[in-house]
C-alpha cells in the first residue's frame, strides 16, 4: 500500500460509496433544520435530537426485531423533541441559541441515561436496514456499486433532497414557511399563523434529526453508544448555512463534507506521509475553504433567531 | 447597576444561603469497618474497555473478599474532565476512604498535588508508572498494562489468520494505551511475517464510532482480512467487520468483545486489574500506603487472552498465541515496541 | 389585604426570583426521575449543595469552576452584543492554552516577567483564532456559526498532534504509556494560589477586573458603544458612519481573546500543564458551551456575567458531588443541567408577561384614582 495507489479505480469507488454513506445523516438532519431556519427558528439541538432518535431506533429495533418499528419511534421521540424546542422558542419566545444548546445537553445526558438503565451495556443488532440491491441499478459497472448498493436510510435521505425543494419552493407551504422566516410581519396580516408554521417546521425538523440518529444506529452501525453522534449534529448546523438554505446546497455541502472526510480516512490508509491529525482536520479545512470561494450573496432568513410577537 | 445584574444577585444570594445552610461534610460511620474504596474513572462504567475494565475488577475484589460489608466501593464515572476528577478525588480522600483510585492517566497532575494534603489516605494513579515518589510523595501506587504485550500475541495471531497479507489498525489518537498496544501489535505481526502490511487509520478520538465504521471499511477495501483497534469508539469497526459475514475477522482488547460478533472475533487481550488491587490493599494493610509502581502483564495474570473457542479458525492461531504467550512469559520474546 | 397581596406579587423586584423558581421546577422534575431510579431526592438535592457550597474547599471549587465560565462569558457578551454567534470559544480556549504553554515552555525567564507574558501571550492567541471566523464573516460572507463550529474540530486536532508530538513532556515520551500532556510550568511562573490547600487562585481576580473592564469597554467607550449599535441595528449603524465589518472583527477577535486568556489561566492557574484525553472537551471541559450559557444567563453583561458564572459552577461542581453520594449515573446529572438551562431561559417569558400585567393594572390603579378623584368632588350619594 503505497501512496500512489490512491487514486486507482477501486479506491475512488470505496471513498464515494463510504462518502454518500456518512452524508445520510448529515442530510437528515441539515434539510430538517433548515426547515426550521427558513421560519426563522434556530435549533442548536439537532446533535441532542439526534441522540435520542439513535437510542429510540436501536432500542425498538432490538427489541422488536423491526427496524421500521424502531425508525418510527424515534421518529415520535424526535417529533416531541421538537415540539418541546417550538414550546420554548416560539411560545415562550426563549433566546433560541440557549435554549437549543439545553436541549443539546438534556438530549445527550437522556440518551445516555436510558441506555444505561435500559440495556447496560453495547449491543449489537443484526436487524437493522442492511444494504439492498437496487435491481438493474445495483448492476450498473462503478456507478451500480457507489449508488445503489447502500441501506434504505440512505436512499430515503438522498430522495429528501428533492422532496424538500419541492415543498419549499412549489408548495403553499413552503411559500409561507419563506414568508414567515423573511417577515412575520406581513405573513400574519396575510393571515398565515406564524406560530403554526414555526411549529410545525421545528417539530419536523425534530423528526428528521432523530432520523439523522437511526441512520447511524439502525443502518450505517447497528449499534448504540453514548454520545455516538460525536459532533455531527453541530456540523450539520453548519451545513445549512454552506448550503445557504437551500436543499441542494446542503446536499453539496453534506457532500463535500463526507467525501473529504472518506478521502482523509483512505489517505491514512495508503500512508500519505502527513501525522493524522491534519488529514483529519482537512474536511473542516476544505469546507471552510471552498465556501469562501464559492461564497455568493447569501444572506439568511431576515427573521432568524427573531420571537415573533404580533404587534 | 443594570436589571441583568438585578436578576441574577438573588440566585447567588440564595444559593449562599442554602449553602451555609447545609453545613460540613458527614464524618463516616464507624461501627464495623469494610476497607473502603473510591474510584474516578474518565468514561463509563459500560464503556467495554478502559473504565468497565476497573469497574468490574472492583466488583470481583468485592466478591472475593466477602460483599460489601467487608469491601465497599463507590465510584465517579465520565470525569473526563480533570477539573472534575480533581474535585472528586480531593472529596473521597477528605472522606476518609482507605483508597481513592485515580483511573486516568490524565489525573496525574492533580493526585501530584492533592495526596501530599492527605498524608494517611492511600491513592492509586493508573495507568502511569509515576508514584511522585522521587518528588516526596509517599502515598500514592501507580499501575499499568502491558497492553504491549496482548497487542503482541494479537499480532501473531493476525499474521497467522491472515490470507491476503494485509492487516488494518483502527485507533483513535496516536498516544497512551492506545500507542503501546497498537505498537505492540505491529511489532507482533513484523516478528511473525515481515511480509505482511499493516494499515493504520486513526479517527482523531474515542467517540467517532461513525467513522470507526468507515475506517474499517476502508481497510476491508483495501484488502485486510485482519483488524484490530482499540477505543470505545471500535464498537462501530466490529459492526463493519461482522456485516462481511466471515471474510474478514477481528482480535479484541481491553475487555471480552466476543458477544459483539460471536462468528468474526478471534480473541481478546482482557485487562485484569484484579492483580494490582490485590496487591495494593494487602499493602496498604500492612500499613505502606504507597511509592510502587505496579504493572499487569501475562506473566502476573493482570493480562490475559481469552481465546473465542467458538470461532471455526481458532486452531490456526491459537497454538502460535500460545507459544507467543509463553515466550512474553518466559522472557524469550520482548514485546516491548 | 388582598390588594396588598397582589401588589407583592405583582413587584417589580420579584421578577429576579424568576429565574431560581425556573431552577426549581427543573429540579421538581428531576426529583421525579431521581424517584423513579430509586433515589431520595433530597439526599440527592442535600449532597448538590454541600458539594458546591458546604465548605471551605467546595465553595474554593465552584468558583475555580467558574473562573473559565466567566472569562469566555465576557467574551460572548460582547460577540453575542455584536450579533454575532461565536461558538467558537472551545477552539479559542484550546489555542490560547497551546500558545501560552508553548511559550512557557519555552522561556527561561524571571515569573514576574514570563507569567503575565504568559497570559497575555494566550489572550492574543485566542484572539487570533477569533479573528480567522471574524475575517471571514466580516469580508467573505462566511457564517460564524459554520466557521466557528470547523474551527473547533481544527483547533482539537491541532492540540491532539501538538500534546502526542512536539510538545509532549520529555519524561511521557520516555515512558511506556504516552499520555498527552506537556511538562510541567516552572514554579515561579504559577498563579498564587489564595487561599491553600484549595485550588482557588489568583484567576479569579483578574477575571473579577475583567468583568469591570468590559462593563466599562462596552458602555462607556466608543468602541462598545459601535460594537453594540451594529448588534441593535447595522444598516443605521453604517449609516452612521460605523464600519460594521470592522466592529465585526473586533467583536469576534476580542470574544476569542478572552477565550484564549481563560485557556492561559486552566494552565498557569491550575494544572501548571496542558493535558487533554483525547476527547474535544479534555482540555476545556466544555466550558465554551458553558460559557455561552452562563453569558446569557447574565443577560448578555459583564456584570451579571458574575453570578451567573458563580450559579453555574456551582451546578457543574455540585452535580458532581451528588454523583458521587448517590451513585446516580452520571448522565442523570447532565439531564438536569440542560434542563436547567431549557427552563431558565423560558422564564424571561414570565418576566414580559408579569410586566404586561403590571401595566394594565397601573392601568387600571390610574382609572380608578381618577374615578375616585372625581367622584370625591360631588359627595357620594345615598
Amino acid at each position: 500500500m503505497d501512496t500512489s495507489q490512491l487514486l486507482s479505480a477501486t479506491v475512488l469507488v470505496g471513498i464515494l460509496t463510504a462518502g454518500i454513506r456518512l452524508a445520510s445523516p448529515y442530510l437528515f438532519a441539515a434539510i430538517g433544520e433548515m426547515f426550521g431556519q427558513r421560519s426563522g427558528v434556530l435549533n442548536l439541538g439537532v446533535e441532542g435530537q439526534m441522540l435520542m432518535g439513535a437510542f429510540t431506533a436501536f432500542y425498538v429495533t432490538l427489541r422488536t426485531g423491526n427496524p421500521w418499528l424502531g425508525l418510527l419511534a424515534a421518529m415520535a421521540v424526535g417529533a416531541l423533541m421538537g415540539l418541546a424546542m417550538a414550546v420554548v422558542s416560539v411560545t415562550w419566545r426563549a433566546v433560541q441559541g440557549i435554549s437549543g444548546i439545553g436541549f443539546y445537553i438534556v438530549g445527550m445526558g437522556l440518551s445516555e441515561l436510558l441506555f444505561k438503565t435500559l440495556l447496560g451495556e453495547v449491543k449489537v443488532i443484526n436487524t437493522g436496514f442492511n444494504a439492498v440491491n437496487i435491481p438493474l441499478l445495483s448492476q450498473i459497472p462503478v456507478l451500480g456499486e457507489i449508488f445503489f448498493r447502500q441501506n434504505v436510510m440512505t436512499y430515503l435521505a438522498f430522495t429528501l433532497v428533492p422532496v424538500a425543494w419541492f415543498v419549499l419552493y412549489k408548495t403553499p407551504l413552503g411559500l409561507k414557511i419563506r414568508a414567515v422566516g423573511e417577515n412575520p410581519h406581513a405573513a400574519d396580516t396575510l393571515g398565515v399563523n406564524v406560530a403554526h408554521i414555526r411549529y410545525l417546521t421545528v417539530t419536523m425538523g425534530g423528526v428528521f434529526s432523530a432520523m439523522a440518529g437511526a441512520a447511524l444506529s439502525v443502518a450505517n452501525l447497528n449499534v448504540f453508544q453514548e454520545n455516538m453522534t460525536a459532533g455531527m449534529g453541530f456540523i450539520a448546523v453548519a451545513l445549512v448555512y454552506f448550503g445557504g438554505w437551500r436543499p441542494f446546497g446542503v446536499l453539496f455541502g453534506a457532500l463535500l463534507f463526507s467525501m473529504v472526510m472518506a478521502l482523509q480516512i483512505f489517505m491514512q490508509v495508503y500512508r500519505v506521509p502527513v501525522p493524522s491529525e491534519f488529514l483529519i482536520m482537512m474536511p473542516y479545512v476544505l469546507t471552510m475553504i471552498v465556501l469562501v470561494l464559492t461564497v455568493g450573496r447569501v444572506r439568511a432568513p431576515a427573521a432568524l433567531t427573531k420571537p415573533f410577537v404580533r404587534e | 447597576m443594570s436589571r441583568f445584574m438585578k436578576w441574577l444577585m438573588p440566585v447567588a444570594l440564595l444559593a449562599l444561603l442554602l449553602g451555609a445552610c447545609t453545613g460540613g461534610q458527614q464524618k463516616p460511620a464507624e461501627s464495623s469497618k469494610p476497607f473502603r474504596v473510591a474510584v474516578v474513572m474518565p468514561s463509563s462504567i459500560s464503556d467495554l474497555a478502559f473504565s468497565q475494565s476497573m469497574y468490574d475488577a472492583l466488583v470481583g475484589i468485592q466478591q472475593e473478599m466477602g460483599g460489601p460489608e467487608k469491601f465497599e466501593f463507590v465510584y465517579s464515572e465520565n470525569m473526563f474532565k480533570v477539573d472534575d476528577a480533581a474535585a472528586a478525588i480531593r472529596d473521597y480522600a477528605s472522606q476518609g476512604y482507605d483508597l481513592v483510585i485515580a483511573h486516568g492517566s490524565q489525573y496525574g497532575t492533580s493526585l501530584r498535588e492533592i495526596a501530599p494534603n492527605f498524608p494517611n489516605t492511600a491513592f492509586a494513579h493508573g495507568t502511569t508508572n509515576r508514584t511522585f515518589v522521587d518528588e516526596g510523595v509517599k502515598n500514592v501506587y501507580a499501575y499499568e498494562a502491558a497492553s504491549n504485550e496482548g497487542g503482541y500475541v494479537n499480532g501473531v495471531m493476525a499474521a497467522k489468520l491472515t490470507k491476503s497479507k494485509i492487516v488494518g489498525i483502527v485507533g483513535p489518537i496516536d498516544v497512551g494505551d492506545a500507542k503501546l498496544y497498537i505498537e505492540g501489535f505491529e511489532k507482533g505481526v513484523r516478528e511473525t511475517d515481515p511480509s505482511i502490511q499493516i494499515l493504520k487509520v486513526f479517527t482523531g478520538s474515542f467517540g467517532d464510532v461513525a467513522l470507526a465504521r468507515e475506517a474499517a471499511d476502508a481497510h476491508i477495501a483495501a484488502g485486510a482480512d485482519v483488524l484490530i483497534g482499540t477505543g470505545q469508539m471500535v464498537v462501530g469497526a466490529i459492526a463493519a467487520v461482522d456485516e462481511q459475514g466471515g471474510k474478514v475477522l477481528w482480535i479484541g482488547t481491553q475487555a471480552n468483545q466476543t458477544k459483539l460478533a460471536p462468528k468474526v472475533i478471534v480473541a481478546n487481550q482482557v485487562y485484569d486489574w484484579k492483580v494490582v488491587l490485590r496487591d495494593i490493599i494487602a499493602k496498604i494493610k500492612k500499613g505502606q500506603l504507597g511509592g510502587e509502581a505496579l504493572l499487569i502483564t501475562l506473566k502476573n495474570g493482570g493480562l490475559r487472552m481469552e481465546f473465542n473457542e467458538n470461532f471455526s479458525r481458532l486452531g490456526e492461531a491459537k497454538p502460535a498465541a500460545e507459544a507467543a504467550i509463553q515466550g512474553i512469559i518466559n522472557g524469550t520474546i520482548n514485546a516491548v515496541p | 389585604m388582598k390588594r396588598f397581596f397582589a401588589r407583592v406579587l405583582n413587584a417589580r423586584q420579584l421578577d429576579n426570583f424568576l429565574p431560581i423558581v425556573a431552577a426549581l421546577a427543573a429540579f421538581v422534575i428531576g426529583a421525579g426521575m431521581l424517584l423513579l431510579m430509586g433515589t431520595n431526592p433530597l439526599t440527592a438535592y442535600r449532597a448538590m449543595f454541600s458539594g458546591a457550597f458546604g465548605n471551605q474547599n467546595a465553595l474554593a471549587e465552584t468558583i475555580v469552576k467558574a473562573v473559565p465560565l466567566l472569562l469566555i462569558g465576557l467574551g460572548i457578551c460582547i460577540s453575542f452584543r455584536a450579533k454575532v454567534m461565536n461558538i467558537g470559544a472551545e477552539g479559542q480556549m484550546i489555542v490560547g492554552g497551546l500558545i501560552s504553554v508553548a511559550f512557557g515552555l519555552a522561556v527561561d525567564w524571571p515569573g514576574w516577567l514570563a507569567l503575565p507574558l504568559g497570559l497575555l501571550i494566550g489572550f492574543l492567541g485566542g484572539a487570533a483564532w477569533g479573528a480567522i471566523p471574524g475575517i471571514l464573516k466580516a469580508y467573505f460572507n462566511v457564517n460564524e456559526i459554520l466557521s466557528t463550529v470547523m474551527m473547533n474540530a481544527i483547533a482539537v486536532q491541532l492540540m491532539n498532534y501538538l500534546l502526542g508530538g512536539p510538545l509532549m513532556d520529555p519524561q511521557q515520551a520516555q515512558a511506556l504509556g504516552k499520555l498527552p500532556e506537556t511538562a510541567r510550568l516552572n514554579e515561579a511562573y504559577h498563579l498564587a494560589r489564595l487561599l491553600p490547600p484549595t485550588r482557588l487562585h489568583a484567576g479569579v481576580l483578574i477575571a473579577l477586573a475583567l468583568s469591570f473592564v468590559v462593563y466599562v469597554l462596552l458602555f462607556h467607550t466608543t468602541l462598545g458603544y459601535r460594537i453594540r449599535a451594529v448588534g441593535f441595528n447595522p444598516f443605521a449603524s453604517r449609516y452612521g458612519g460605523i464600519r460594521v465589518p470592522q466592529q465585526v472583527v473586533i467583536a469576534l477577535l476580542l470574544s476569542g481573546a478572552f477565550a484564549g486568556l481563560a485557556g492561559a489561566i486552566q494552565i498557569y492557574g491550575l494544572n501548571y500543564r496542558m493535558i487533554t484525553d483525547g476527547s474535544p472537551t479534555g482540555f476545556t471541559g466544555g466550558a465554551g458551551f458553558n460559557g455561552i450559557v452562563t453569558a446569557l444567563f447574565g443577560g448578555l453583561h459583564p456584570l451579571g456575567a458574575i453570578p451567573a458564572s458563580f450559579f453555574f459552577g456551582a451546578l457543574l461542581v455540585g452535580a458532581n458531588a451528588m454523583q458521587r453520594v448517590t451513585q446516580v449515573p452520571s448522565s442523570f446529572v447532565t439531564v438536569l443541567n440542560g434542563m436547567v438551562v431549557i427552563f431558565v431561559v423560558s422564564a424571561a417569558i414570565w418576566k414580559e408577561l408579569r410586566e404586561r400585567q403590571r401595566r394594565m393594572a397601573f392601568a387600571t390603579e390610574t382609572s380608578r384614582l381618577a374615578e375616585l378623584a372625581s367622584v370625591s368632588e360631588t359627595p357620594p350619594q345615598g
